[in-house]
């Protein structure tokens, strides 16, 4: 009846994951009861759940990523206090439960931090840089978004239900077939990664076809900021590679529910596959968090330095040079496998140069920051200690890329310490800066910089002081992943790593503390005029917050920085250049609750499929199939804002701006 | 009935055309386009499962004719079917189209080169067994 | 043709810049394009997704084809009468599903709702011949779990039949669509989308039945 799932599943006789499963349980069950109980439901299933505004759905993810990222970083604190400890002892971890906890902090911080935190951000400002209303199907981007919390539920799941996959972030056949996983954690992490992947799919597609077809009247492809290009670049990788994702875990599920041997020992399986496929999608994934990354440099770098971008057009071939190169390298991530020298030969070389357009664009932006008037604003430090971290981590990077070197490298610490590099120092001080640079505009105040600063120096100084030790114990030989070890040598740096992961803890913190000052002193700290940065580009002459439909009247592009032009011409003039418009009533789609109902029989799939509930797998799908004729058969998919609610708005934009421009200094 | 004085959901307009507007046509040239369309694939088909069948064609080619066979059908139904066309606005979906071939070809012949070479270097199965002995 | 009305305001500051009125400029700088144009690019670019995947499960069946573990191999399996059939089929079902769409743009219901039902028997038939042959195949102990090569020709080929048999439950759907609602736009787009989608099937079809079963039935000496 319910198929494997029985009260063994939870782990009553493993102290720390029944703690952690408790704690889990309460928290969300706490949350939706002071939820229920203050009486916030209607207003968040109003304004929230159901909203299809890009503004909201971006907002979303960035949420879900952060309380990810306390999640993952638990893990890591943990896998930090294991290897400081476990020098010729056990440690307080056993290695079936150390397994679980580095796969589930790599899934997480990957899929559930990484990718929804760029994606939100992506969400979130893409629309409004290109000066329109929305993105190309806003219900589906809700339905995105709720299919990757599904999954990330999912996940978090298998801390109080069951127990994680105990193969790695990637879970590699035989070890991840059913002969030697036996129990539900591969099932957990395969079902997850389904869901959210279907929803990380349709983000691609929706974004690839915003950024081509939904822009404001004459902006062409040269006008277009250069985050709308790594929006572009990114999700178009999106495209070409989840699908691959897909495919490749279908297999593996295929084998392990069905008994299929697409990478079984037995019967002619090649698990050797399994790594080929699947790296042919990992590789393009981590671009796929870069790429968005750099277009948050260029924006902040921009700003931050009072100068154009320098030299625009390189930066778009850079782009889109990265995005095919990304496609053509996977082969690194295996070159001990055994290809042979011609075909590692090739692939090395391939990783090498995707280096030169990571390249010129560091030059680019050292470049936007050299004769400029540089502000050392938090989003600009975590821009410039980016620049730096990134370019130490892409050199270990192509010290990789050589076969040779790999074959003593491959699978050692000095490889963490490498994408931890490149990873923290390009996507985490990405989305940080972005974050920052952002949130005025989604929330109408700014965020502490003190606190902001702090934070930063504390990450800085953290990730060095926690990631340096890798890479000297990498190259003396300590492989990723030990539980325990018994070289001395390696002993001290161990505690120093740990050192570094409480100096991240402590930036952690701080950025906590950030957001809560910064919520409770708010009307201290309100943005006003809705450009806090003295920006660049479009996303900056809409009030904080921007109102449903983001422009009274979509914005006539004339050059490649448009809101940058016209706010000169007016600094000049002491008045506003743009006159009123004539306003008309707006069509916005309207609210819809297909994204959470369809991520509500997602997980209800999910977790029957992993528990083989066969009957409820059945009622899941046709709950969904259902949820789609529903929301097919609607017949009023708009509302309309009145021409006299768009005029109050933008009115009240302009006069603010008005105002501002006659309380500047004069220049 | 035209398309064009719909307003769109959130102001959305725009000069761009249709690929191939329907009223630009008689009913009877479309359905001679797909006629045809059905007409060549259909030759195509046949073309094929008689390469398959005859020793016509040099023997270690059938396989390469088959896959040229196989991709000028699918260039059909693009044109016939799917309405491919060079109007400026189906330049987007020509480069998607573009895109997705290099891709394809990337994963199945990539992947290829790379299983044929890793197998290569694998101890032949038989011998491993005799190890496991 | 008319050109379509500009929504924006007669205000020059908020004309678009040198382009005028429906003026089709293609690089999407007019402003954004038209709802149609925007649902058919993205389903566009979805079908690109289902491709690649499509040729992810290519690529296995490529590598794992001579891995039979002793088991039948493609040569001594194919039926390739059973193929032609399908074929025939599901080439036929992409014609009338052309036939459909001509329909629904001259807002006909009789024959909309003829051509789709035509095409869903069309389709129905193919999907029959291939649960036929699987049970068949499975019957004759080379089932999927024989050996990774069957594994591989199941799924990819079970892959495509599944996505034909969703199709068709689209295919009623957007029946019953037109039938209760007429040819409002939302609808039409929405089936632009299910043909582009029909249509898509075929090609991997052509693929599959070029490069699955006829390629499969070569004696192995003539393969490469």
């Amino acid at each position: 009846m319910l198929g494997k799932l029985t009260w063994q599943a939870i782990p009553f006789d493993q102290p720390i994951a029944l703690a952690a499963g408790a704690f889990v349980v309460l928290v969300l069950v706490g949350a939706v009861i002071w939820v229920a109980v203050k009486g916030y439901i209607p207003y968040l299933w109003r304004e929230w759940i159901t909203s299809v505004d890009h503004k909201r759905i971006g907002i979303m993810y960035c949420l879900l990523a952060a309380v990810m990222l306390v999640r993952g970083f638990i893990d890591a604190l943990m896998m930090r206090s294991q290897q400081a400890l476990a020098f010729h002892g056990a440690g307080y971890l056993p290695p079936e439960h150390y397994n679980q906890i580095f796969s589930a902090h790599g899934t997480i911080m990957i899929f559930f931090m990484a990718m929804p935190f760029v994606i939100g951000l992506m969400n979130f400002a893409m629309p409004l840089q290109l000066g329109v209303r929305d993105v190309a199907f806003p219900t589906l981007n809700s339905v995105s978004f709720w299919l990757t919390a599904a999954g990330a539920l999912l996940v978090n799941l298998s801390l109080a239900v069951g127990e994680f996959a105990r193969t790695g972030w990637l879970p590699y056949p035989p070890l991840s077939e059913l002969t030697y996983s036996p129990g539900v954690g591969v099932d957990y992490y395969l079902w997850a990664i389904q869901i959210s992947g279907i929803g990380t799919l349709m983000t691609g597609i929706n974004m690839v076809t915003t950024v081509l077809k939904i822009r404001a009247p004459g902006m062409n492809y040269m006008r277009m900021p250069i985050f709308c290009w790594t929006t572009l670049a990114s999700n178009l990788v999106i495209v070409a590679a989840f699908p691959i994702l897909t495919a490749t875990l279908a297999m593996l599920l295929l084998d392990r529910y069905v008994g299929f041997h697409f990478f079984t020992n037995e019967a002619g399986g090649n698990a050797m596959m399994f790594q080929n496929l699947i790296w042919a999608w990992g590789h393009p994934e981590v671009y796929i968090l870069v790429l968005p990354a750099f277009g948050i440099f260029s924006e902040v770098v921009a700003t931050f330095s009072g100068k154009p971008l320098f030299d625009r057009r390189s930066m778009i071939v850079a782009t889109l040079g990265i995005c095919i190169l990304s496609l053509c390298v996977w082969l690194h991530h295996f070159f001990t496998m055994g290809a042979g020298g011609d075909v590692n030969a090739v692939f090395g070389i391939a990783s090498m140069i995707i280096a030169v357009p990571t390249g010129v664009k560091i030059y680019n932006w050292l470049f936007t920051m050299y004769g400029g008037r540089v502000r050392f604003s938090s989003a600009m430090l975590w821009s410039i200690g980016f620049m730096v971290t990134f370019v130490i981590g892409g050199m270990t990077g192509v010290l990789l890329a050589s076969p040779a070197a790999d074959f003593v490298l491959h699978n050692s610490v000095f490889l963490v310490a490498h994408f931890h590099n490149v990873i923290i120092g390009g996507v985490v001080f990405g989305v940080f800066a972005g974050y920052t640079y952002w949130f005025p505009k989604a929330f109408g105040f700014v965020l502490d910089e003190r606190l902001g600063k702090a934070a930063f120096w504390c990450w800085l100084v953290g990730f060095y002081v926690t990631f340096v030790p890798l890479y000297v114990v990498g190259l003396e030989g300590m492989t990723r992943r030990m539980q325990r070890f018994d070289r001395p040598e390696w002993y001290p740096w161990m505690l120093v790593a740990e050192l570094g992961a409480l100096i991240i803890l402590s930036g952690i913190a701080l950025q906590v503390a950030q957001l809560w000052v910064s919520i409770r002193g708010r009307a201290q700290r309100r943005d006003l005029t809705g450009d806090p940065w003295d920006g660049r580009s479009l996303e900056w002459s809409t009030t904080s917050p921007p109102p449903e439909f983001n422009f009274a009247v979509l914005p006539n592009v004339m050059s490649d920085e448009p809101y940058w032009s016209i706010k000169q011409q007016a600094r000049a003039l002491r008045q506003l250049v743009t006159p009123e418009p004539e306003y008309e009533a707006i069509e916005m789609p309207r609210n819809s609750a297909t994204g959470f109902v369809t991520a509500f029989f997602a997980v209800v799939t999910g977790f029957s499929l992993i528990w083989h509930i066969w009957w409820l797998v059945i009622l899941g799908l046709l709950g969904a199939y259902v949820t789609f004729v529903v929301f097919a058969w609607r017949d009023h998919t708009e509302h309309e804002i009145p021409a006299a609610e768009v005029a109050r708005i933008d009115r009240a934009n302009r006069a603010a701006r008005a105002e501002a421009l006659h309380e500047e200094p004069v220049r | 009935m035209s398309e064009h004085s719909d307003y769109e959901a959130g102001s959305y307009v725009g000069g761009d055309r249709e690929p191939g507007r329907p009223e630009e046509r008689t009913l009877a040239q479309e359905v001679r386009g797909y006629l045809l369309g059905l007409g060549l694939a259909t030759l195509l088909t046949i073309a094929s499962f008689w390469a398959d069948q005859t020793r016509e064609i040099y023997a270690s080619g059938i396989a390469m004719a088959l896959l040229v066979l196989a991709v000028a059908q699918i260039g059909i139904h693009l044109i016939f079917f799917l309405h491919i066309t060079t109007d400026p606005d189906n330049e987007n979906n020509i480069l998607a189209l573009a895109f997705g071939v290099l891709i394809v070809s990337l994963i199945v012949f990539g992947s290829l080169w790379v299983m044929l070479h890793l197998n290569h270097n694998l101890m032949p199965m038989d011998k491993l067994m005799q190890m496991q002995r | 043709m008319s050109a379509p009305a500009l929504r924006l305001s007669a205000n020059p500051a908020f004309a678009p810049a040198g382009i005028a009125p429906g003026q089709v400029s293609g690089h999407g700088a007019g402003g954004p394009a038209p709802k149609r144009i925007i649902v058919g690019y993205g389903f566009w670019i979805f079908l690109l997704s289902d491709v690649i995947m499509f040729s992810a499960f290519f690529a296995a069946y490529a590598v794992l084809f001579k891995s039979t573990a002793g088991g039948p191999a493609a040569h001594e399996l194919f039926d390739l009468r059973n193929t032609a059939a399908q074929t025939a089929f599901l080439l036929a079902s992409t014609f009338t599903c052309g036939m459909a769409s001509l329909a629904v743009g001259h807002r006909n219901q009789k024959w909309t709702q003829v051509a789709l039902l035509v095409t869903g028997l069309l389709g129905f038939a193919f999907v029959v011949l291939e649960i036929r042959e699987f049970t068949g195949f499975v019957a004759r102990g080379a089932g999927p779990s024989r050996s990774a090569f069957l594994s591989s020709f199941f799924t990819l080929v079970g892959c495509h039949g599944l996505h034909v048999s969703v199709a068709l439950l689209w295919l009623g759907t957007m029946m019953a669509q037109f039938y209760a609602k007429g040819f409002r736009q939302d609808i039409r787009h929405r089936f632009l989308c299910f043909s582009l989608f029909w249509h898509a099937l075929d090609i991997v079809w052509v693929a599959i039945f070029n490069l699955v079963y006829l390629v499969g039935s070569l004696p192995p000496e003539l393969l490469p």
